[in-house]
């Protein structure tokens, strides 16, 4: 004998983005803070030391922001020109920045003066950043030349003019003391070794590199440029492993996350995308106001910073995640309590009762076991299951008709009522996957309630939205099928004709010859 | 052991289990509660097609096969004066007197007119009561008393018929004796009479016609308070009404009591008359109390609409039969409490006989919504899946959905099943992917589409491949809306998800915008071969170009299957117009045709054998051929007069050994259909008596027994006797031992649950050894027994050879005059395990 078997409620798939563990872990950041910078926001670096505090380089001035705070709690401004890529060393407390005068600046975070002025670049320095070995910076300047200075002394070391433009980005190796790279506007990334006079490898990018980046193993690079972000092994002598293109405008910033299993890069399309570095797809994207020129992340994720165009730091933070452990603790002895016995082996001798499971019906499948069709439909035009669950009342209605008695459970209503059904139909017949329910349902309304109308203003409203709803679909979808035969007759010229000659025909008409069209 | 000439039409078990379709009969009493068999519980009598079943009502299994009828058992009743014996009437006209403890028939009694009811009343002394068409008119029938001649024969003839009662209706639920056989009522249309046997009275008694409000008068069955002059009917509208004062003409009275929506199919009073069972088309078991209509107790959801309800005598059990060739079988606290069902019998075999990979089963549409797995070899429902998982309302007239098309893989991983409702406009279309769980030993939904097809799915075909892995499995559709579609599974990326493949379209194919009906793929899985209305197309299934198309107008394609093994250069196609085509997929020709109007075209699936089933004119024919070969290799005319819808080779275990050429396609598997009024059938080379199986043959229990010590020595026993019996060859012998056997009989069929314990049962069991020691004194015997019962508990093996030993000597010595007191004693053994009543056996 068998039990009563509810309703099956069909459970569409949800369009659009599909949830995953990424996309929950990259929500889980709080409403951003806005914080507006004196122009565009060229370079935003975290520093490696806690408490991670961040250096934004805008216009002629590095601000240095708290983790929580808004106001900026050190301002460098005594640049004469605009400052750019104020980067820190490993320990978080030296900064190198280049300017538009051409020096690169070393600053204590500390102090207010610079600590060493390098003076060597003939034009604008976009590039500074400290080698792994703590004593030496390197730099790149718009006059193609890529050199490398000695803190202590402030004197250059070696310089490289191996570029042909703009040195726009540059990275030091966090493995090797005397390596580093950078990128140009002449499309090309080149590889330095301090100890040698020459690069020591060239990677051919095809699009002026905006940013480039070195993963902590020091095995593979990230190059960014146009709307390219191509990833490539250096290990292997420079081999492109992957080339990415998911931004519609120039990429002009790149990121690592912390563990190093994602990649971001952000765009002047606005847009921040999130790749795994496994398999190079994109996880999840983030959607910016304006145009981004930098982007950064805190250890931990804690933090996202993202600089625009227009001078707005965008800074989110993570949600704590404190909440979950209260409601556990919550919880716990309540589950105690339904665990009590439950694990309780029966010994030979005991007496076992068994106790039959209860079933939990929901409301409506109570109704329908027990054949009363108009108060289970009742119960799904409730407004929270009607607004919320709709499949539910639909299902309902379905089973309903199925078992003959939808025209019996839809008759006999009050004016409220009526309002209510019809609301419900008119909202939700263009959804395609209720459509053809609801069109039975409608044809019914209609034919119960036809002789009443004119005596309600309120279902006569109703039924001229119903009206409104159904002429518009129609438009639409004589819209669409106008459009498919547009795209038939553009598929027609395309298709590529095969002729399938089979073998001579020997058997009296009983094979033909065919001609099929397939469209590719 | 020698193969007959010709292949015997077997109905396989399931089909039989309840019978034909025209009368049910079924009895479920207690009986035989003896001191050891107090457990045991009852038998349920069933009369099934020919036969009559015993069924154990604790076990639910087969104890007993009865036959002997040459036509449907019509009506079983218990023997009143004898409660170990059971009448049973059939259409061949003849009433049967069985003992059925032990499946035996004791007399058979010709009417000569075929009989439609039985009825037997404790007052009647020597007379049974029957149903008979009336003589020279048609559809009309009387109830008439037989008078059961007594005579020392064993087929005696009973010609004397008197009239009780004219008019009557012709199912056994229209009549019914009032308490203790005072009066008879009838019913047919919307009267009802009753006839006062010692009054000799009859009073009429009829309902106005007129349908008023939608309510349909007509009775549909009756029954008699089994302690007060009351009569219930039931009636078409779903009515139940109590009659009271019927032995008055004017001033009768009855109540009604409405709770059925639909027909009445039958009722029952309980054994004190205080509550009234009723059940119908709903599929409720309803349980009225105290005659008012404001106390009543439900049994919902028992699966098929009730058609009979049946009480024990003791009122501690009741059992519903239902249309589907089920029996429930309900505690009298209105529990269901278990259920007996061989192959369930649905209103349409829609999906058609598939073999289940895995077990062998054959898979056809159970319950409705429901798919059942019947093993053949068990004559068992091995499971029923629940496909539609929705629940059944049993009302007429409505739109149901079912089942109607199902395809396994080749290794039975995957099951794929479509649903659709029976409306013509909207099929309300359902493709749903099953994937089996090893874990859990069954088939979990994995995917479920929506409205695959915009019309109704015509066929479905998975890819068989064995050698190729998961990644090849395609599924195949075609659909009336003129197109086939190919169905793959896809790996699912999102690491959330619950399962990791699914399913999804991946090409639509058409031709000329003709209907796709048939679709079938060859043996490597690299053609799809995909009919449409007139033409075959065959497709290549890697890029799903098409390849070339076949067409023998006129008529349509009816069924397509390609060759195997050394014939896959073949297709076969078998048109509208009675022609059977084979084309050569190589050089694209016809290779030969045969005019025959083939209904249905089955391949082996491990052989090169078609099996091809021809319709001509009230008979089918069977065709098995080569399709490398125009002529067949076997031929059967007639082999039934029932059209055949579907057939199924299921594969056999281990193969058969045949001597005959001809049968050697039955060799790897065999062959099974299924005609029109759902019977199910196989061929079989085997005589009836190898056939039968063990279940369904009494003696063959202690045939199949496993080789156990205990089973060598009862052999030993056994070859013994018989040597004794061939040498002396004295019939008093002979009787002994048939006498000797039921107590061993009875040790072995009882379930070992429901056994006494085995010190009980040994004494009894040595007991029926000891043949010879009997004869000696009787004193002697008494202490021999209680000896040996003590030292049973302990020794076991030993003991009894050694007793075995001693009979045998004494036993070639005095075998005279034994023989006589032996069968006494046991005898009285026997009584000691069950009251049984072998008074008749003195008549020998």
């Amino acid at each position: 004998m068998a039990a009563y078997k509810p309703v099956v409620v069909q459970a569409c798939p949800k369009l659009g983005e599909r949830i995953t563990q990424d996309t929950l872990y990259w929500r889980g950041y709080k409403t951003p803070v806005q914080i507006k910078e004196f122009g565009a926001v060229n370079k935003i670096d975290f520093s490696p030391a806690p408490p991670y505090n961040y250096a934004v380089t805008a216009s002629s001035r590095i601000h240095i922001y708290g983790r929580y705070s808004q106001e900026p709690i050190k301002t460098f401004s005594r640049f004469r020109e605009a400052a750019y890529g104020a980067t820190y060393r490993d320990d978080g407390r030296l900064l190198a920045a280049g300017s538009e005068d051409g020096t690169v600046c070393l600053l204590d975070v500390g102090g207010k003066a610079p600590l060493r002025q390098f003076e060597g670049h003939t034009k604008p320095v976009h590039v500074a950043g400290f080698l792994s070995d703590k004593y030496r910076i390197f730099s790149g300047g718009d006059d193609y030349s890529s050199t490398v200075w000695d803190i202590p002394s402030a004197t250059e070391i070696i310089s490289y003019s191996e570029h042909t433009d703009y040195v726009r980005c540059g990275c030091a190796s966090k493995v090797n003391a005397d390596v580093f790279i950078t990128g140009s506007y002449d499309h090309t990334v080149k590889l330095f070794d301090a100890r040698t006079k020459s690069s020591v490898m060239t990677i051919e990018h095809g699009h002026p590199v905006e940013s480039v980046l070195l993963f902590p193993s020091g095995g593979l690079l990230v190059s960014a440029g146009g709307r390219y972000v191509k990833v490539w092994d250096v290990l292997k002598g420079g081999q492109l492993l992957v080339s990415l293109k998911n931004h519609h405008k120039t990429v002009t910033c790149l990121c690592l996350n912390s563990s190093g299993q994602r990649l971001l890069s952000g765009s002047l399309d606005r847009h921040v995308k999130i790749y795994s570095t496994t398999s190079y797809k994109v996880v999840h994207s983030f959607n910016y106001a304006t145009s981004i020129l930098s982007l950064a992340l805190s250890p931990e994720d804690e933090t996202i910073v993202v600089g625009m165009t227009n001078g707005v730091l965008n800074v989110k933070h993570r949600k704590p995640e404190e909440k979950s452990e209260n409601s556990e603790k919550k919880r716990q002895p309540a589950y105690r309590t339904y665990m009590k016995g439950r694990t309780y082996m029966p010994k030979q001798e005991d007496f076992c009762v068994s106790k039959p499971v209860k079933r939990v019906l929901r409301k409506y499948d109570k109704l329908l076991r027990s054949f009363q069709s108009s108060k289970a439909l009742d119960a799904v035009l409730e407004p929270p299951i009607m607004l919320h669950t709709p499949e539910v009342t639909v299902a309902v209605m379905q089973e309903l008709h199925r078992r003959g008695t939808l025209r019996s459970a839809l008759a006999g209503r009050d004016e409220k009522q009526v309002n209510l059904l019809l609301t419900f139909v008119a909202r939700r017949v263009i959804e395609p996957r209720f459509t053809p329910m609801l069109v039975i349902v409608a044809d019914m309304l209609t034919d119960i309630y036809h002789p009443v109308v004119g005596q309600s203003a309120v279902v006569d409203k109703q039924f001229l939205k119903l009206k409104e709803a159904i002429g518009k679909e129609i438009d639409y979808q004589e819209e669409l099928l106008e459009v498919l035969g547009m795209m038939d007759t553009l598929f027609a010229t395309y298709t590529k004709k095969i002729d399938t000659c089979l073998e001579e025909n020997k058997s009296n008409g009983v094979t033909e010859i065919i001609e099929t069209n397939r469209s590719y | 052991m020698v193969a007959p000439d010709a292949l015997r039409v077997v109905r396989c078990g399931g089909s039989t289990l309840c019978g034909a379709r025209a009368v049910f009969s079924a009895d479920s009493k207690q009986v035989g509660r003896g001191a050891g068999a107090a457990a045991l519980g009852g038998y349920l009598l069933c009369a099934s097609g020919d036969f009559v079943k015993v069924y154990s009502v604790n076990t639910e299994e087969t104890l007993r096969l009865m036959s002997g009828h040459a036509d449907l058992v019509t009506g079983i009743q218990l023997n009143p004066h004898n409660h170990m014996q059971l009448y049973s009437s059939s259409l061949d006209g003849t009433i049967k007197l069985w003992d059925f403890m032990d499946g035996i028939l004791i007399k058979t009694f010709s009417v000569g007119s075929k009989l439609l009811a039985l009825y037997t009343l404790a007052s009647a002394e020597d007379s049974v009561f029957v149903v008979i068409p009336k003589k020279g008119e048609r559809d009309t029938f009387q109830l008439v008393s037989v008078k059961l001649t007594k005579g020392a024969g064993q087929d005696l003839e009973s010609k004397e018929l008197s009239v009780v009662l004219d008019g009557v209706g012709a199912s056994m639920k229209h009549i019914a004796f009032g308490r203790e056989g005072a009066y008879v009522v009838s019913v047919k249309g919307v009267n009802l009479q009753v006839y006062f046997f010692k009054r000799k009275l009859l009073n009429r008694f009829s309902l106005s016609t007129l349908k008023t409000k939608g309510g349909d008068n007509r009775f549909s069955c009756v029954v008699c308070h089994p302690a007060e002059d009351c009569i219930a009917t039931g009636h078409a509208d779903g009515k139940i009404r109590l009659w009271r004062n019927f032995h008055n003409k004017k001033e009768y009275t009855y109540s009604t009591l409405h709770w059925h929506h639909d027909i009445v199919m039958d009722l029952a009073f309980s054994v004190e008359g205080t509550r009234l069972l009723s059940g119908g088309v709903e599929s409720v078991l309803v349980q009225w109390h105290n005659e008012s209509s404001c106390q009543k107790d439900f049994l919902p959801r028992l699966g098929s609409p009730i058609e009979y309800i049946s009480m024990s005598s003791d009122g501690s059990l009741c059992s519903t039969l239902h249309t589907d060739n089920r029996i429930t079988i309900i505690n009298s606290n209105l529990r269901f409490s278990r259920s007996i069902q061989g192959l369930i019998k649905s209103r349409d075999v829609k999906t058609g006989l598939v073999v289940d990979p895995r077990t062998k089963a054959l898979v056809l549409n159970g319950e409705p919504g429901h798919l059942q797995f019947y093993s053949l070899q068990s004559d068992q429902q091995l499971f029923s899946l629940d496909i539609a998982q929705r629940q059944y309302i049993h009302e007429a007239g409505l739109k149901q959905s079912d089942l109607v098309k199902v395809a396994f893989s080749a290794q039975g991983t995957w099951l794929a099943t479509v649903e659709e409702s029976e409306e013509v406009t909207d099929p309300e279309l359902q493709l749903k992917l099953w994937f089996y769980h090893e874990e859990a030993q069954s088939f979990h939904l994995n995917t479920r589409i929506n409205t695959p097809h915009d019309n109704h799915i015509t066929d479905m075909c998975f890819r068989d491949m064995d050698g190729l892995g998961d990644d090849s499995l395609i599924l195949v559709t075609t659909g009336r809306d003129c197109v086939f579609k190919v169905w793959v599974m896809v790996e699912d990326t999102d690491p959330e998800a619950q399962q990791s493949v699914s399913w999804t379209c991946d090409f639509v194919g058409s031709y000329h915008n003709y209907q796709a009906t048939n679709c079938c793929f060859s043996e490597d899985g690299s053609l799809l071969a995909v009919s449409f209305e007139e033409t075959v197309t065959v497709w290549d299934s890697l890029t799903w170009d098409l390849k070339c198309t076949f067409c023998h107008p006129p008529g349509n394609i009816r069924k397509i299957c390609f060759g195997r093994l050394t014939c896959s250069k073949y297709l076969i196609g078998a048109t509208d117009y009675g022609f059977l085509c084979c084309w050569n997929l190589l050089t694209c020709a016809l290779e030969w045709s045969a005019h025959l109007n083939v209904v249905v075209l089955q391949p082996d699936p491990v052989s090169e054998h078609i099996a091809a089933v021809s319709w001509l004119s009230k008979e089918s024919s069977l065709f098995v051929f080569k399709p490398n070969e125009p002529r067949p290799v076997y031929i059967q005319r007639n082999l039934c007069k029932e059209k055949i819808l579907l057939a199924a080779f299921v594969p056999r275990d281990e193969p058969e050994m045949t001597s005959s050429e001809k049968y050697l396609w039955l060799r790897k598997s065999q062959l099974f259909f299924l005609t029109d009024t759902q019977e199910l059938m196989t061929l079989s080379t085997k005589s009836l008596e190898e056939r039968l199986t063990p279940s369904s043959k009494q003696l063959a229990v202690e045939e199949s027994l496993p080789v156990t010590p205990f089973s060598l020595l009862l052999g030993k026993h056994r070859c013994q006797q018989a040597q004794e019996d061939t040498d002396l060859g004295k019939p008093v012998v002979h009787n002994k031992q048939e006498q000797a056997s039921p107590a061993v009989k009875e040790l072995l069929h009882t379930p070992a649950h429901v056994l006494p314990s085995a010190s009980f049962l040994c004494t009894i069991f040595i007991n029926s050894l000891l043949i010879s020691k009997e004869n000696k004194s009787a004193e002697e015997v008494a202490d021999e027994v209680e000896m040996e019962s003590e030292k049973a508990e302990d020794e076991s093996d030993e003991e009894e050879v050694t007793a075995m030993e001693q009979e045998d000597t004494s036993h070639m010595e005095l075998l005279g005059e034994m023989t006589c007191k032996l069968s006494k004693s046991q005898e009285k053994e026997l009584r000691k395990i069950r009251k049984m009543d072998y008074s008749w056996i003195s008549a020998f």
